[in-house]
């Protein structure tokens, strides 16, 4: 130890004359430009169907990958049948085609180490399938076979729904999830898609019929936007999709209402007791904005200021000077098409549960307060350019992405778009967009144990206790164990 | 000495069942971009060119974990990784003179507060003005901190994904940055081990304690692994957590990490693997002018702790208030033995995929379970460890249901050979992982160091795959018949308050 001191004073002492060969500060160094790389951009073809097409080639590996976003998703469920889109995505995948069903639908594709799987998530259902590019046109028949005509086997579907009732009575284990779904339950409203959450009851209430029905909704060659990536040729694949597509009727139209969500913020403290835990886990927040939003990309340069790396504010302050948790995040969050939420959080131990609450309150008046200097500014604006590259540095993340800003219905250029926008973004514009926080609107919310806290959390408001759990419909199941 | 290596069977193997002949020439071209260089103090650097994006990603990887940790200080390989985010003795200060004769007064202040706190008798008087003192030290050596530093650098220049991870065996650190700065690589994690710094120990390790609470005291799955570790190894430090326990975090020192650092990371105990647009003849002059200016330290001291074979069944219940959950393990060779391949396809049978026995018995046809999952590797690979499973009961079934259930599906493996099918889809499954894991320059960064540092050969990636063609229905009786016995087994579950089931 003594050794290393000593060394450390020397080179301190010595540096410039002993480092003539190479530099001995960051200052400098100097960067050769980075090579010219376009932005790979996927072709784009629509079938008389309305199915729309992109396609992407990428002839590194000897594999293809198929992705089609279908227009429905938990934010489309019935009030009263919530976890429809989740149970019908899983009893779909799990029940097979009518030539294969669940069982050899499984040995087939695993036989072939390929991979079809299918997830409803709250604005869009996603179909993958993953394989060998020479089994590809094989497999790729079998997903679209699946997508038209799923069997919805009855035993498969009782299976997924075991699954999915499970994964709700487990949900309340982890506490960090139980304060963001709280938060957005009261933020959105308990009425709102948004806000909602499936029970077993709800689950337990649709019948196969229901997932018949919410199949043959949603899916239809215009309600959903298909990409491939991978070693494909372009012809032969545009022949195989026109080929298992191309016959595939277009569905009734569909126009649906924009989700319903509270429009007024609901401050106060939320908290849920959970024994036998050694920390706090604390969330607050309230709306965000829309990606579409004028302030969207000073956004994204103030959320880089306050929470994009470990030299951010939340982890400069939070994490390394107060050594209040190991844990801490946060932004204000935007969405395609409905508000994302701006929230806080941390993870802290007990006997700091008040000091924790405080530190984020202080951040989020802090913006404000003690607005970004322009060095923070900056800085923040210059990582966000500097690492640009790395969002589109993958042909699978380019299509992707792509088939996004399809399925949503943003302009297709839209990343050249985002790195002007930041490129374009003035400090003054950064300062203003701190507006968006709203400490005095802020849910707070806490779960965590009873016991040990520094403070009394009435300090911060008026304390509402929550059971477990949102749903009042199962408290047996759901929330009989906050 | 730098050498270009080619590949030859491995891949050509490899290719003959995945693809075709146009894939065969991207593959090997891929390989043929491979390659070796190690410094003369020993830092064994592999450069692997993917002029695709004008990116790359690095991962530096010691070869020393948790199990480098001993009693009373546990925890301390993993807090070194958190202080290898601290900077060097220039970046990070605002007076590196200054700030190094801040940091002796501290740790002797801490050192005396110590001595007190951990005697017989400590007297609370002294106690209080030792601990002020030290408060004191600490508040003046934070006067010189410039916050974060090297990541407000790495931030600033665009790198992604900067991150670092301790387990039982290693340590590996890592980030992506674009392609023009390289050299910013090569200065920096350089740096980053010629000039550590310990500054702010004393705060971070709060903040470890922290990580501590969230990941293994407020979890019960967390809680659960930790027990099976504890419980399962009583000599080997596997047997340690490898986060440390609450107490090793509340005395550990500066010192215990200085020294860490001076024995386990020498530069012949460092593996650094570039994957990305890179091109080796440019890359290795910056290597060789920045990480060869670090004089060569003897290699570390072997571990010798080994385990003793398990004589007894051993059973953990975890009363918890969260949702039950079991575990079960059996004790099995190291990584490096012959069997590894072995139990590859033991655990692919069991528990990958849908078609998976253990899936199908469990979850899909009795309805016993919600998931089941495979602990595979568990702490370490590097030493003899565990095989086991984790099964996710549906709601109302006990455990006994669930470990009858489990019992007969490995029973059946010692009994009756598994089926051409279910050999045939373990082998092509291994094959496409493989080449995933080809598709990410940090995945793959990742892949090649740990086998560089385990085997001693980066190409056991791919001649493990290999290997796999070798494994006989015979293989896999024999190795669950030695493998799943009553004795050899370690069992770990939750159990509610309320539950009289069990165990």
């Amino acid at each position: 130890m003594k050794k290393l001191r000593l060394a450390a004073l020397l080179l301190a002492a010595g540096w410039s004359l002993s480092a003539a060969a190479q530099v001995s500060r960051v200052e400098d160094l100097h960067y050769p430009p980075l090579p010219p790389f376009a932005i790979p951009q996927p072709e784009r073809l629509v079938l008389g169907n309305g199915l729309v097409v992109m396609l992407l080639e990428d002839h590194e590996l000897p594999l293809v990958d198929a992705t089609v976003l279908i227009r429905t998703g938990s934010r489309f469920d019935p009030a009263d049948q919530a976890g429809l889109a989740v149970l019908g995505a899983r009893a779909m995948r799990a029940g097979g085609t009518g030539s294969l069903p669940g069982d050899a639908l499984d040995g087939y594709l695993e036989s072939r180490a390929a991979e079809i799987e299918i997830t409803a998530e709250e604005d869009l259902t996603r179909a993958t399938v993953s394989s060998l590019a020479a089994d590809f046109p094989q497999v790729f028949r079998v997903f679209a076979d699946l997508l038209r005509r799923p069997a919805f086997d009855a035993p498969e579907v009782e299976v997924a729904r075991t699954q999915a009732i499970t994964d709700v009575s487990r949900r309340n284990d982890n506490p960090g999830k139980v304060a963001l779904r709280e938060l957005r339950r009261i933020v959105y409203g308990a009425d709102s898609p948004y806000g909602r959450a499936e029970t077993p009851a709800t689950l337990g209430a649709i019948r196969r019929e229901n997932l018949i029905g919410w199949h043959a909704a949603a899916f239809h060659p215009d309600r959903m936007v298909l990409g491939l990536v991978g070693d494909f040729q372009r012809k032969e694949a545009v022949a195989l999709i026109r080929q298992v597509f191309g016959d595939w009727p277009r569905g009734a139209a569909w126009h649906p209402q924009p989700a319903s969500y509270r429009q007024q913020p609901a401050p106060g403290v939320y908290y849920v007791e959970k024994p036998g835990i050694a920390q706090s886990s604390i969330q607050m927040g309230h709306l965000g904005v829309l990606v579409s939003d004028p302030d969207f990309y000073a956004l994204e340069v103030l959320n880089q200021v306050l929470s994009g790396s470990f030299s951010s504010r939340l982890f400069a302050d939070v994490r390394t000077r107060k050594s209040l948790g190991y844990a801490v995040w946060g932004a204000v969050d935007s969405e395609w098409d409905h508000p994302g939420l701006a929230s806080l959080y941390l993870s802290t131990k007990a006997e700091t549960t008040g000091a924790g609450v405080e530190a984020l309150l202080e951040e989020a008046r802090s913006l404000t307060e003690l607005p970004p200097t322009e060095e923070e500014v900056s800085r923040a604006r210059q990582g966000l350019l500097n690492s640009f590259v790395f969002r589109f540095d993958s042909p699978r993340e380019v299509l992707a992405r792509q088939l996004l800003l399809e399925y949503h219905g943003y302009p297709l250029d839209w990343l050249s778009r985002y790195r002007a926008g930041i490129e374009a973004v003035t400090s003054d514009q950064v300062r203003r967009a701190a507006r968006h926080w709203r400490p005095d609107d802020f849910t707070i919310l806490v779960v965590g144990p009873n016991q040990g806290r520094d403070k009394p959390l009435t300090d911060f408001g008026t304390v509402t206790v929550l059971a477990g759990a949102s749903a009042p419909a199962r408290p047996d199941v759901d929330a009989g164990r906050p | 000495m730098i050498r270009k290596v080619f590949l030859w069977c491995a891949f050509t193997a490899l290719l003959l069942l995945l693809a075709g002949a146009a894939a065969a020439q991207d593959l090997a071209s891929f390989e043929a971009r491979t390659t070796l260089h190690k410094l003369a103090n020993g830092w064994t650097f592999l450069i692997v060119e993917r002029p695709t994006a004008p990116v790359f990603s690095f991962v530096t990887l010691a070869d020393a974990g948790s199990s480098q940790d001993v009693p009373g200080i546990t925890g301390l390989a993993h807090m070194f990784e958190h202080m290898a985010f601290k900077g060097t003795t220039l970046i990070g200060t605002k007076d590196p003179v200054g700030e190094a004769k801040a940091l002796a007064d501290l740790e002797a202040a801490y050192q005396a507060y110590q001595a007190e706190r951990l005697a017989p008798r400590p007297d609370a008087a002294r106690l209080e003005g030792l601990l002020a003192e030290f408060k004191t030290r600490q508040a003046e050596a934070a006067g010189y901190v410039v916050p974060n530093e090297l990541d407000s650098i790495l931030t600033r220049e665009g790198a992604a994904a900067i991150n670092a991870v301790t387990d039982a065996d290693r340590t590996m650190f890592f980030y992506s940055l674009p392609s023009n700065k390289v050299e910013l690589f090569a200065f920096l994690e350089s740096e980053r081990f010629y000039h550590p710094v310990f500054r702010e120990f004393y705060e971070e390790r709060k903040v470890v304690q922290e990580e501590r609470r969230m990941r293994y005291e407020s979890q019960p799955l967390g809680r659960l692994a930790e027990q099976l570790r504890t419980t399962a190894f009583q000599h080997h430090p596997y047997g340690q957590p490898g986060i440390g326990t609450m107490s090793d975090l509340d005395s550990m020192t500066m010192t215990d990490a200085e020294n860490f650092f001076e024995t386990y990371y020498a530069p012949s105990n460092l593996y650094t693997v570039i994957v990305g647009n890179v091109e080796a003849v440019t890359l290795i002059p910056l290597i060789d002018k920045y990480f060869g200016r670090i004089p060569a330290r003897p290699a570390p001291p072997p571990l010798r702790a080994v385990e003793p074979p398990q004589i007894a069944e051993r059973t953990v219940v975890l009363e918890d208030p969260g949702q039950p959950s079991y575990l079960e393990a059996y004790h099995r060779p190291a990584q490096t033995h012959p069997d590894q391949p072995v139990y590859d396809a033991i655990e692919d049978v069991l528990t990958n995929g849908r078609t998976s026995r253990l899936y199908r018995s469990l979850v899909h046809d009795r309805k016993l379970a919600a998931n089941v999952q495979a602990l595979s590797g568990f702490p370490g690979k590097k030493y003899p460890n565990l095989w086991g499973v984790l099964v996710v009961p549906a709601a109302g079934v006990t455990h006994q249901q669930i470990q009858t259930a489990l019992r007969e599906e490995l029973d059946r493996l010692k009994t009756e050979d598994v089926t051409d099918g279910e050999l045939a889809r373990f082998k092509a499954r291994s094959k496409e992982n493989l080449l995933r894991s080809l598709r990410s320059n940090q995945g793959l960064a990742i892949e090649l160091a740990e086998h560089q540092c385990l085997d001693g050969d980066w190409r056991e990636l791919f001649r493990s795959i290999d290997r796999l063609d070798r494994v006989t229905k015979a293989d896999i009786r024999r190795v669950a018949e030695a493998t799943f016995q009553a004795p050899n087994r370690t069992v770990a579950m939750t159990v509610r308050k309320d539950d009289k089931e069990n165990p």
